[in-house]
Formats: C-alpha cells, structure tokens, sequence
C-alpha cells in the first residue's frame, strides 16, 4: 500500500475534461513539490490553459481529482481555493481598468481578509494594505505609476500588475498562465528575474507556450500535447527526450 | 469645495416649505421617496452590475404589508412598520436565492416574472388586497406624536428619513464591501480567483436594496395614504429603472437626479400633453444619444472639461 | 369535450402568433445580444396598422395587409437600429434604456393616433365559415394561423440553414468576434436581422388581429410572452422558439380557462423553474 503523500504542494490526478465530445484534457496526473519550479510546455491547443482552469477551479473536471497540500479541492469553488493558497494570473488581462493600480493591488490583498465583508469602514481606513500594496508595486518596478489608473499603462506594465496582484497574497502554490506573451525583451528579462526572486514557500507553476524563454526558470518540465502528459520530469532530461523533439518539430 | 456647493442646497431642502406652496413641497416630498426608490435599485444596477426589472416588488410589499396591518388589523404604525420591514427583506433574501442563480437576461427575466407573480396575486386576491380598488383610507404615522399630515410636516419627515438612507446607502458602497461589489460587477472571475464570494456579495447587496425599497414603500403608502396593485408593476418597476440608468448609474448623484426627471415630466407633462409616455421616452433616448453613461457622470465630464479649459 | 377541442385549438392559434413574435426577437437576442425590449410594441403597431387598412378598406386582403405591415414596421425598425441601436454597442443598460424608450414612444403614438378604445379587426370574409372536421367545428382563421406560423418556422429555417446570409447570420451568434475578423459585415447583419424580426413581429401583428383586437397594452401583453417563450427554448434557438410558443401557447390558454384567479402564476413558474434550473432552455446553448 502506497503511503498518502501529504507534502505534495499538487497533485493532480487523472484529470479529464470534455466539452461534449470534444476532449480537451485526459489522464493528467501531476505531483508537484512545495517550492517546485514546473514549467508546463505545449503546442497550442494542447491543453494547458484547460488544465489551469481546472486547477484554479474555473472549469469543473469531467473526472478526476486534484488536491492541495493533500486536501482534495476538486469541489472547492474558485474563492475557497484562494483562501487555501492558490493565485493565479490570467492569460488574458482581467485588471480593473478603471481603478488605480494601486487600488488593483489591494484588492488582491484585500480578497483574504475578513476586512472585505467591512459594510461602514471605506478601503482607506485600512492604511496597511495601501501601504503594503504600493510596496509589492515598488518590488514590480511600477510605485511611480501607482495612482494612474490601469487603462493608461503600457501591456508589459500591465503584465507587471497581473503578476504584482497575485504575488501580494502570499500564495502557497502560484500558476502563471503565460506571464511573457506579448512582451519586448526587455519586459521579458523583468518579469523573468521577477519570477526567479519569488522565495521558495510559493511553488510556482508555468505555462508557457514560446519554449526557449522560459526554460532557464524551470526545475522541472511537463510537456502536454492533445491533452495528455507525453513527458514528465527534470528540465534537462525532457529536453533531451526525443518524444520532445518530435512535438515541437511536428514529425 | 463640494461642501461649500452643498450647504446652499441643504439650506434650501431645509427651507422649502417656508418659500413655496403646498404643491411643490409635496412634489419634493414625492421625488425624495422615488429617490429613495432609485438608490435602492441602483445599488443593484450601477454598483452591483444586475439589472432588475422587479424592484418595485419591495416597495409595494412594504406598502400593503403596513396598509393591511394598520387599516384591518388594528395594528400600530410603529410595530407594522417593523414587520412590513421586516417581512419585505426576508422575501428580499428568497429571491434574490431564486434570482442569483442567473445573470444578465436571465436574472432580469426572474426579477420581472416574481414581480409579475406578486403583482398578479395583489390584483387578484381581492379578499385581501381588495384588488384594483386598492386600499385607501390609510394614515399616516405620528412620530413622537407629531402629526404629518400637513404637507410641511410630512416633507421634513421624508428629508429625514431620505437624508438618512443616502447616508446609509452612500456608506455601503463606499465601504471595503462596496469596493468589494464593484470588483464583482467588473471582474467577477477575476475577484473569485482572489478571495471574493461573488454570490455571498451579491445576495447580500440584494437584499440590502429590497430592506431599502421596503423602506421607500413605507414613505409611498404614508404619502399616499392610498395602495394599488400598479405600484407593484413592472411599469413602476421600469420607471424607475429608467430613471437610475438616465440620471446615471454607478452614481450616487444619477438615480436622484433621473428619479427627479421622471417624476417632474410625469407631473409637468401629463399637465401638459396627454400623451407623456412619448416625451419620457424621446428624452431617455435624446439622454442616451448625448450622455451614453447618465446625466450625472455627463455633467461631470462637462465639469471637468471646462475645468481643463479654462486653465 | 367541445371545450378541450376548442381550447386546444386556442392554444395552437395562439402558440403560432406567439412564434411569429418570438422568433424575431430570439433571432435579434442571438445574433446581437440585444434584448429587444421594443419588440411588443413592434407587435401592436402590426395589430393596428392592420386594423385601421381592414376596417377602412373593405375588400383589402389580410395577407397584402400582412405583408405591407410588415416592411413598414421593419423599416422603422431598421431606422431605430441604424440611428439609435448601432452607437450602443458596448452599453446594454443604454440599450434596456432606448429600446424601453422606444415603446414608449411607439404606444404613445397608437393611443394618440388612433384613441384609448380597443379596435376589433374582423376576420377575413373568406375564412369566417366553421371548418368541420370529424364532426367537431372549428374556426377557421385559428386554424390558419398555425398554418402560417408552420409556413413563417419553414421559410425561417430555410433561410438560415440554407442560404448564405443564413449561414452568416449563425455564424455570427456563434461567434461575432470570429465572424467579424473572417470578413463577415457584421453590423450589417445586424440591421438586416433586426429588420426581420421587426418585420415578422408587425406581420405577426396584423395577423393577430382577428384574434386579439388592437388596444393599448397590448405590447405590454405580448412583451412578457416573447421573453417567455425565448428563455424556455433557448435564445438563438428557432427549434426552440417554435416549440416554447406552443408550449407557452397550451399554458397560457388553459391556464386563463381553467385558472383564471392564478394566471401569472402558472405562466412564470415554470419559467422561473427553467432559469433556476437549466438556464440554457430547452434547445439553447449553455452560456448564451
């Protein structure tokens, strides 16, 4: 009898999804550690937003299970994930683009404090999220935009936000979907060594379709392709794997 | 500086009655409840992102419940009060269970059918609502012992009780809640990913409204001394819609200027024109064509250019 | 037994005007996402344009009648939607606002030009003599109706699996994004489909007529079986539409028999039901 893992940060375990009869993920089984660095490659349509979905818990697994830190979430909505220490950044840019930035990152803080339920007190009485906010914004680069409001900043700012917003709640397990599409590669070698400056109690996990760019941030890779697991393991080791070669070159 | 421009217009709500005629302050008392009304549903619309097209439910709720404990039951005003306050949110909380389980369309649709369901019972219940002859013969309560049914008394009662649930209201969405509920109307994946409860949000600001329409029913049967099933249609229900998305929704400023618009056009026009449903609705077009986001957020754009210009 | 037949006879005349209402508006709600809230209105001015032409002009025909209603009713709709419609794309409370504003001004204008008392529109001569089918009567014209609102699903089916602006139009209440960006006109579109459903809806109206008599209200009668009969089938769904105008047709007519103290109620809870419960209706698509 296997001994219940309870340290794994994930673990996902024959995960499906279908949309009617389209197949969009299945046999995904996935163990990730707490401080783990896992970069989730594949070509488009693969599957990997699916499977952040069904992890942040957008998406409801056809079958499958998925657990934090040995807690079975697979029926945790969304919110209750993020109370258990998942965030997550969007593929998409899903910013409040009519607030401040700073007021965008406080948001995300104030999404796990009982503060948010506060009916009289306005956001400013709490002056330590602001504070605190505009701290997590100067370790981003971006303090001196911290009052325009996000409509007015340039994509790789935005970008810097999306990831400033989940990085303020502290999180146990961080997925970034995407964090370097559509940037300069200047933006890209920010968010890079912002990525690689996360401390160690957040286990980061990464979709990225553009392979070479990410790589340098990944301990270990997991390659999907038409929703399946083809390899799994150490960075240097899937990279060598032939069953790579043939995924990315189209054989 | 918005205080400098404010005191003006309190002293002058204040005073009313000294410098004008019984027929305008009662006009004035009439638009204070239909803006109570308005800011009751613009919580909803502008800062809750749902769109209703039953909110006058509440307010016709609140109004029979108080009507038929006071005229039949020999009930006290303060206690039928309390119970037609009371009653109204708790059929608030229901619905807004029933109705949250849509969005968009859907929540609107739900929102008119159960306003349509009450409204269809009101009419023909006739044993208890008396049905289209309504009851009338109501009076008005005695705060304190003091008599409201002077036009002065009752409008001072009004902009106590409507300065009182602006204030309310005001606070509730500028609160960390409120800033809670504009995320979920703006981003609700977004805000769940963070932390939020966007259905435990929105029930919650749903009921809020309704405890908030109950509250302008109860102002609407005092004034009237008088209750009908059409204060519980959808036609009441779509004016007053219309007036929050005309005056500005999102606004705390749009609901009472549009509720005010409604009102004065229906009082002024159908004095005028027979026919003032068509001015209604050639102005909330000409509205919408000039100033998309409502009057209010319209002056204020106004405002601000001007301001930029003159620099 | 007389009453069942006839009831249900009712229930199929009117299943077959609520189609002919619903399936514009349906059509309108998928390809635009716009829930045309004027559409009752567009309805009623059907009623009476086609009461004042019949009563005035004694030997006109109901379907010339039907017809010219129609494209005068879409070419007001058409004016609405190209003036009005097309600068609030991004603004659906200014779009609940216009379209409420324009039936306002729509009824308004019905009471103003033709007065407050209810105008009985007299069926067509040729079609007032009973039907006799295995010894039961029936009227004739309510039978005719079910025949045009069959006629109105077929030519409706035909154009949108069929033709290639049918092809375009589901192409873009799949995906308007898409459609847009492989070149389809879509605001086009837009205009012509809102023009037909305008069109069907005053078609619908004057054939309505015999059955209902134009007064006012009577928009504000017919708007709520439209949302109805469009969130039991599904938006978008012309299936759908078809099959919710008769189901809401059975519901409404047997209810008012037999029920007449509960009406409403046995007219929305069920609705209430299937938004609860299955907010995609019968035939829709989950998400619409």
């Amino acid at each position: 009898m296997t001994p219940v893992i309870a340290s794994h940060a994930l673990e996902v375990t024959n995960l499906k999804k279908a949309f009617g009869g389209l197949v969009v993920t299945q046999d995904i089984s996935l163990t990730i550690r707490p401080g783990e660095r896992r970069l989730i490659i594949g070509p488009n349509g693969a599957g990997k937003t699916t499977l952040f979905h069904q992890i942040s818990g957008d998406l409801r697994p056809s079958s499958g299970q998925i657990k934090l830190f040995g807690t079975d979430v697979t029926h945790f909505s969304p919110y209750k994930r993020a109370h258990f220490g998942l965030s997550r950044t969007y593929q998409i840019i899903t910013l409040f683009s009519g607030d401040t930035l700073e007021h965008n990152v406080t948001l995300g803080l104030l999404g796990l404090r009982p503060a948010r339920w506060q009916m009289w007190r306005p956001l400013s009485y709490y002056g330590n999220l602001a504070t605190e906010a505009r701290r997590t914004l100067d370790t981003v680069g971006l303090l001196h935009l911290a009052d325009h409001p996000v409509s007015d900043i340039a994509y790789g700012e935005k970008r810097r936000v999306e990831l400033a917003m989940a990085l303020v709640q502290k999180p146990r397990v961080l997925l970034l979907d995407e964090p370097l599409a559509g940037l300069s590669n200047t933006e890209r070698s920010q968010i890079k060594s912002l990525i690689a400056s996360i401390p160690r109690e957040t286990t980061v996990i990464m979709i990225e379709h553009d392979m070479d760019t990410a790589l340098d941030l990944a301990e270990t890779v997991t390659l999907l392709n038409y929703g399946r697991v083809i390899v799994d393991g150490d960075r240097d080791v899937v990279i060598a794997d032939e069953r790579t070669r043939e995924v990315y070159l189209g054989v | 500086m918005k205080w400098i421009a404010a005191a003006p217009l309190a002293a002058m709500l204040v005073l009313l009655p000294s410098f004008a005629g019984d027929y305008y302050v009662n006009l004035a008392s009439q638009i204070l409840i239909a803006a109570i009304f308005a800011l009751s549903l613009n919580l909803l619309v502008g800062f809750g992102g749902m769109t209703s097209l039953g909110h006058a439910s509440y307010l016709g709720v609140a109004a029979y419940i108080s009507a038929l404990l006071t005229s039949r039951y020999g009930f006290g005003h303060g206690l039928a009060a309390i119970i037609s306050i009371a009653g109204t949110t708790a059929m608030a909380a229901f619905f807004g269970i029933i109705a949250l389980r849509a969005t968009g369309l859907g929540f609107l649709m739900i929102t008119l059918a159960l306003s349509q369901v009450l409204w269809g019972l009101a009419y023909r219940m006739s044993g208890v609502t008396n049905g289209d002859n309504g009851i009338a013969g109501l009076t008005r309560p005695m705060p304190f012992g003091i008599s409201l049914d002077s036009a002065a008394s009752f409008y001072w009662f009004a902009l106590i009780s409507a300065s009182f649930g602006y204030l309310m209201m005001a606070i509730f969405v500028s609160s960390s809640f409120g800033s809670s509920l504009k995320g979920v109307r703006d981003q609700p994946r977004r805000m769940a990913a963070l932390g939020f409860n966007p259905w435990m949000i929105r029930w919650i600001t749903f009921v809020y409204a309704g405890f908030w329409g109950g509250i302008s029913g109860l102002l609407y049967v005092y004034y009237n001394k008088y209750i009908h099933p059409t204060s519980l249609s959808t036609t009441s229900s779509a004016e007053a819609l219309l007036g929050v998305i005309a005056g500005g929704s999102g606004t705390l400023g749009g609901p009472v200027v549009g509720a005010a618009l409604v009102l004065l056009l229906k009082n002024y026009a159908s004095a005028y024109l027979e026919r003032w449903n068509m001015l209604l609705g050639m102005v909330f077009l000409f509205i919408v064509l000039v100033v998309p986001t409502g009057i209010v957020p319209g002056l204020n754009k106004l405002a601000a250019a001007l301001r930029r210009g003159s620099r | 037994m007389q009453f069942w037949i006839i009831q249900g006879l009712n229930s199929l005349s009117l299943g077959g005007l609520l189609f002919l209402l619903s399936s514009g508006f349906s059509l309108i709600f998928g390809l635009m996402r716009l829930a045309n809230l004027t559409h009752g209105a567009f309805f009623m001015l059907g009623t009476y344009f086609g009461a004042i032409a019949l009563r005035n002009y004694d030997g006109l025909n109901i379907w010339v009648t039907a017809l010219g209603a129609g494209i005068a009713v879409a070419a007001i709709g058409g004016l609405f939607e190209r003036l009005v419609l097309t600068r609030l794309k991004s603004n659906p409370l200014g779009q609940v606002l216009v379209t409420l504003g324009m039936a306002f001004i729509i009824s308004d204008a019905c009471l103003l030009l033709w007065g407050g008392d209810s105008i009985p529109v007299p069926t067509p001569r040729n079609l007032q003599a009973p039907t006799r089918v295995f010894g039961f009567v029936f009227p004739t014209y309510r039978l005719v109706l079910v025949g045009c609102a069959i006629a109105a699903a077929i030519v409706l089916y035909f154009l949108l699996e069929r033709t290639r602006l049918g092809a375009m139009i589901r192409a873009g209440v799949d995906d308007g994004q898409m459609a847009r960006a492989i070149g389809i006109p879509v605001s086009n579109l837009f205009t012509i489909v809102f023009c037909l459903g305008a069109g069907i809806a005053g078609a619908g109206g004057v054939l309505g007529g015999p059955i209902l008599s134009a007064y006012p209200g009577l928009d504000a009668d017919m708007l709520p079986l439209a949302l109805i009969v469009v969130i039991l089938g599904g938006i978008g769904s012309l299936l759908g539409a078809f099959i919710g105008s008769f189901i809401i047709g059975f519901i409404y007519t047997f209810g008012t028999a037999l029920f007449p103290e509960l009406a409403y109620i046995i007219l929305f809870l069920p609705m209430i039901f299937v938004i609860a419960f299955r907010p995609q209706g019968l035939f829709g698509r989950a998400g619409a």
